[in-house]
């Protein structure tokens, strides 16, 4: 058979392509063997609780392979709870409702408050071998990442439509079906796009979980945060750029390796009837697919065992359909609840009495800090929509600016604020701002994107016959936003702002209080007081102040940022 | 003859029991037999779905049994099929990947689940679409996927949720053709077709036995085996006939069926509230005009077709004219009254005044929250209180819809007004300007 010359010129093409990709997997899975190897060698080797950092930008490639592995390890840990979380809250009619409160506030409470707890115990779990760090540091990345992680399963699946699921009913798919066919693809998309924003946030507290103090302890674990942390404390501009070149690089690298893909491969989960005229597509993927190595794992390993799964699954029959807990099983739970709430009851008994330790002092200076930083925090926001309407309406009526500014806007959100810190602060003390004020700018730093992005995507999302309507009426300016831009963006701008507002609650804690040229810089606040209560090893006013945290995080949330919620869902819902 | 699935006084009511109970089904007793169609008809709201979801084994019903084959159903019933209104596909399998899910359910080995599958596929003329994904096709062929999934693991009872009412005209005619030949020709080795439906028509054209439900709550009102000969013609004068008579049965409540007894039901514990039917006002109007214009009386049937509305979009309408006392109906027939054919001819105004003064009248649930806003000084009043009083009547969404039907109404006659954002009643300004005119 003979092929047209231009057919047989692709087919060629592709084939050569084809053999160069299943080498880059090779390569690829060689260097994920030996990198295992390292960082097992590493892990259970001795302790180091305080490694030398070296400043040289020659330790950079293996600083950034010990956080990437601590940022992946915490990854997988936060993907596999935020799936169990999600699936028992929507499923077991008991604990729902606690379980979705606890969410909330464990949302609201910042990763250095979980530090002391959860370092200690981990160091007492492994004394001798570093791995009881390492798990120490990576349980602290998971607690910045998860929750959001597991409110998305779980909103996906209450949402899950009615008539989809009484097919897997009626079909008596097995419970290990139903999560396979119905559930996980189901939540894919929104597992995605929270898992990163959960990463990035990783990323934002990286340098305060790879360095810190606890009391009289030094803890240094070799690492992009630490490396970042040392050069700026050490004054080092040099390092600080070789180090925020690294990270950005690696930030960039994962974009394009791991959520390109991701986003790309999710698009075949959205829930539609009609296809979208617009998919997103990745490069890698395309290749991954094309290759022929990894086409023969599927079918030799992934397939059967996959088979061998859902046959064993289906032994074991249907799934049970709303289950009514029965007798011995009512009696259980009972049991169970009855200790858990035992136990809730002495640990809250536990937090009086801590508490009633604590001085008056104590106690003005944490109230005098929480409206300092709950004035910072307002103030960031402010500023963030100041600026970001405007800028981000430009962007989105204008698809040409949009094109150069969005992929731009996107590497600058991508940089994690408390890395740019040192920078901004030797700016600041040269022009001779404070940190009071200055750590306004670097909640911003962190903060503000997610403004800008929710704005640029509703002024997209306004129907461009409305914008017309405006230009037929020869609207003026004030009535033009008035009557069509803000009510339009009204929902994306609020979901922005309840990003950011939780956000910069979070950043306060490394925005306030930083370790810089061998000294500490903080100023009043609620976030300096947790920094400084952990690195003191003052746990009782660590309490204290997280509680009073968590406490405005959640009554905020309540008191404003619902109520305007329900309204952007109700009065400016642009469907309908 | 022995039944396969059997409802033996099953009864479905939502809410807690004491006060707050609402019965959506009355005890009803009703069975699937081997070798039939059996259609469901009824108007919507009438509690088709649940019926067939509570035989199915998806729902529980709150009293009774549903038997199968003699033994209760606990769960969903084994070797059963449902075909769904929205096609229920999952979008990220392949079109294969969804017929055989069921299959694989069942711990079918992976190629005779591929063989059994793309024979199914062929047999709903499906060849050769086997890799596509469900949103690459056309509703028509969604819904022949929805068959083949259905029908690959040889279900004994095939039930259908008005499987053909999101598809277009013709590709519904189409597709009903085609579900006939394969049951006449035995190709689908299904014992029984239960099918739910508000198309009188499609009943007709497809049914063996024709059961008819009345609502609020849903009770038998008919149960006819249809004496035609397949294939039927829609033209046929007995065709016609017969769908006259469900027309008859469905819209008139109140008249016993001829062809069999109605059948005894448990009496209701106390008398309904009033309920407003759901339409939008436009189509009052429209409906007035159009009978205006004509000998001020017509068949329901012809009436739809020149409104272009299904019967089961019609039907709410009619309930608002008659409801205001604009119309009455007979026999099928829809007359208009004096008050209707004022209506029809006045301007917007009048119609308006018109509106406002039979709604207060007739409607119980306008007059009481007009009343009630009146007798605030400040003219205004949470919509929660109206919810309360509604929810000890009606179901939590019923309740809901009553209420906006309620605002719409308001709205138009220009007596209320409804903030969403405050949730809350507000006395309509001119409404208040009549009050202090005329003091009580």
């Amino acid at each position: 058979m003979s092929l047209p010359p231009l057919l047989s010129r692709t087919v060629v093409g592709e084939r050569t392509w084809s053999v160069i990709v299943d080498l880059m997997v090779f390569g690829a899975v060689l260097a994920g063997i030996q990198g295992l190897l390292v960082i097992s060698r590493y892990w259970l080797g001795e302790v180091t609780p305080a490694a030398e950092i070296s400043r040289s930008p020659r330790a950079l490639p293996e600083y950034a392979f010990y956080s990437l592995v601590r940022m992946a390890v915490a990854y997988v840990l936060s993907l596999a709870f935020a799936v169990g979380y999600g699936y028992i809250a929507a499923y077991n009619r008991q604990l729902e409702g606690l379980m979705v409160a606890l969410l909330d506030i464990l949302q609201s409470i910042p990763v250095l408050s979980f530090l002391p707890g959860v370092m200690l115990a981990m160091v007492a779990l492994f004394p001798a071998r570093q791995l009881g760090l390492e798990l120490g540091a990576v349980l602290l990345i998971f607690t910045g990442q998860v929750w959001n992680m597991a409110f998305s399963f779980y909103a996906s699946l209450k949402s899950i439509p009615r008539e989809l699921r009484e097919a897997a009913d009626i079909y008596g798919f097995s419970k290990w079906q139903r999560f396979a066919q119905l559930e996980l693809p189901y939540g894919a998309i929104g597992l995605v796009w929270n898992s990163m924003v959960s990463v990035a946030g990783g990323w934002f507290f990286l340098m305060a979980c790879e360095m810190f103090e606890l009391g009289k302890r030094d803890f240094r674990l070799p690492g992009l945060g630490s490396y970042l942390q040392t050069a700026a404390s050490a004054g080092d501009t040099g390092a600080i750029f070789w180090g925020l070149g690294a990270m950005i690089g690696v930030i960039l690298l994962l974009d394009q390796v791991v959520w390109r893909p991701a986003i790309a491969w999710s698009d075949k989960f959205k829930f539609e009837q009609v296809e979208s005229a617009a998919q997103p597509s990745s490069l890698l993927l395309n290749l991954v697919r094309r290759s022929a190595l990894v086409a023969r794992f599927r079918g030799a390993v992934m397939r059967p065992v996959g088979e061998r799964l859902s046959v064993l699954a289906a032994r074991r029959g249907p799934a049970a359909v709303g289950p009514s807990p029965t007798g011995w099983k009512m009696v259980a739970g009972m049991i169970a609840g009855a200790l858990v709430g035992g136990v809730v009851l002495y640990a809250l008994w536990g937090v009086v009495m801590t508490l009633r330790t604590l001085t008056t002092a104590e106690l003005q200076s944490t109230l005098h800090g929480a409206s300092a930083t709950f004035a910072r925090v307002a103030a960031s926001l402010v500023i963030a929509a100041i600026w970001t309407i405007p800028a981000g309406v430009a962007i989105g009526f204008n698809p040409r600016l949009a094109r150069f500014a969005q992929p731009f806007a996107q590497v600058a959100a991508s940089v994690p604020a408390t890395a740019l810190f040192p920078v901004v602060l030797l700016a600041l003390i040269r022009i001779g701002g404070g940190l009071g004020v200055g750590s306004i700018l670097l909640m911003l730093l962190g903060t503000q994107w997610y403004v800008l992005f929710n704005v640029i995507a509703g002024a997209m999302a306004i129907p461009s016959d409305l914008r017309e309507v405006a230009d037929v009426f020869r609207f003026r300016r004030l009535e033009r936003w008035r009557t069509v831009i803000l009510p339009g963006i009204f929902p994306y701008l609020i979901t922005g702002l309840v990003t950011a507002s939780g956000g910069a609650w979070n950043a306060s804690i490394v925005a306030e209080y930083f370790h810089f040229k061998g000294q500490t810089l903080s100023t009043l606040g609620l976030g300096a007081q947790i920094s400084s209560a952990s690195d003191a090893g003052n746990t009782d006013l660590l309490l204290l102040s997280t509680i009073v945290m968590a406490t405005l995080v959640v009554c905020v949330n309540r008191a404003l940022w619902r109520p305007l919620y329900h309204l952007a869902q109700t009065r400016f819902k642009l469907e309908g | 003859m022995q039944a396969i699935i059997e409802a033996r006084k099953v009864e479905k009511s939502y809410g807690s029991p004491g006060d707050g109970l609402i019965q959506v089904i009355a005890p009803m007793d009703l069975a699937v037999y081997p070798d039939e169609i059996l259609g469901v008809l009824g108007p919507s709201g009438s509690g088709k779905s649940t019926l067939l979801r509570m035989l199915a084994g998806l729902a529980r019903p709150s009293a009774g049994d549903v038997v199968h084959h003699g033994h209760a159903v606990g769960g969903p019933c084994e070797n059963v099929s449902i075909v769904f209104q929205s096609f229920a596909l999952f979008p990220w399998l392949t079109v294969l990947e969804n017929v055989a899910a069921p299959l694989k359910a069942r711990g079918v080995p992976a190629a005779e689940r591929d063989e059994r599958s793309v024979r199914m596929l062929d047999t709903v003329g499906l060849d050769g679409f086997e890799k596509a994904y469900p949103k690459e096709l056309s509703g028509g062929m969604k819904q022949r996927v929805g068959f083949a999934r259905a029908l690959v693991v040889e279900p004994e009872v095939l039930f259908m949720d008005e499987p053909f009412s999101a598809l277009d005209v013709l590709t519904a005619e189409n597709l009903r053709g085609e579900l006939l030949e394969l049951w006449q020709s035995h190709k689908m080795p299904t014992r029984a077709v239960f099918i739910v439906t508000h198309n009188i028509e499609e009943a007709v054209l497809l049914a063996d036995r024709i059961i008819v439900l009345g609502k609020n709550p849903a009770t038998i009102r008919t149960d006819f085996r249809v004496p035609l000969q397949r294939p039927r013609e829609r033209k046929d004068a007995r065709f016609t006939e017969l769908v006259d008579y469900v027309y008859r049965v469905l819209t008139r409540p109140d008249l016993a069926p001829k062809l069999e007894p109605a059948p005894v039901v448990a009496q209701l514990p106390k008398p309904r509230y009033q309920m407003l039917p759901h339409a939008h006002l436009t189509a009052l109007a429209g409906l007035l005009e159009l009978l205006a214009d004509g000998t001020g009386r017509d068949d329901m049937y012809r009436l739809a077709a020149a409104l272009t509305f299904e019967i089961d979009d019609l039907l709410p309408v009619v309930d608002v004219s008659t409801l205001l006392g604009f119309a009455r109906v007979e026999e099928g027939d829809v007359e208009i009254t004096p008050a209707g054919r004022a209506f029809a001819e006045a301007d917007i105004l009048r119609r308006k005044e018109l509106f406002r003064a039979a709604a207060l009248a007739n409607a119980a649930l306008i007059r009481e929250i007009t009343r009630s806003l009146e007798a605030r000084p400040d003219h205004t009043l949470p919509d929660g209180v109206f919810e309360d009083i509604l929810d000890e009547h009606f179901s939590e969404d019923e309740a809901k819809a009553q209420l906006e039907t309620a605002t719409a109404w308001g709205r138009y006659a220009e007596l209320f007004d409804h903030d969403s954002g405050s949730r809350r009643f507000f006395l309509h300004e001119d409404s208040v300007a009549r009050g202090e005119a005329a003091p009580r």
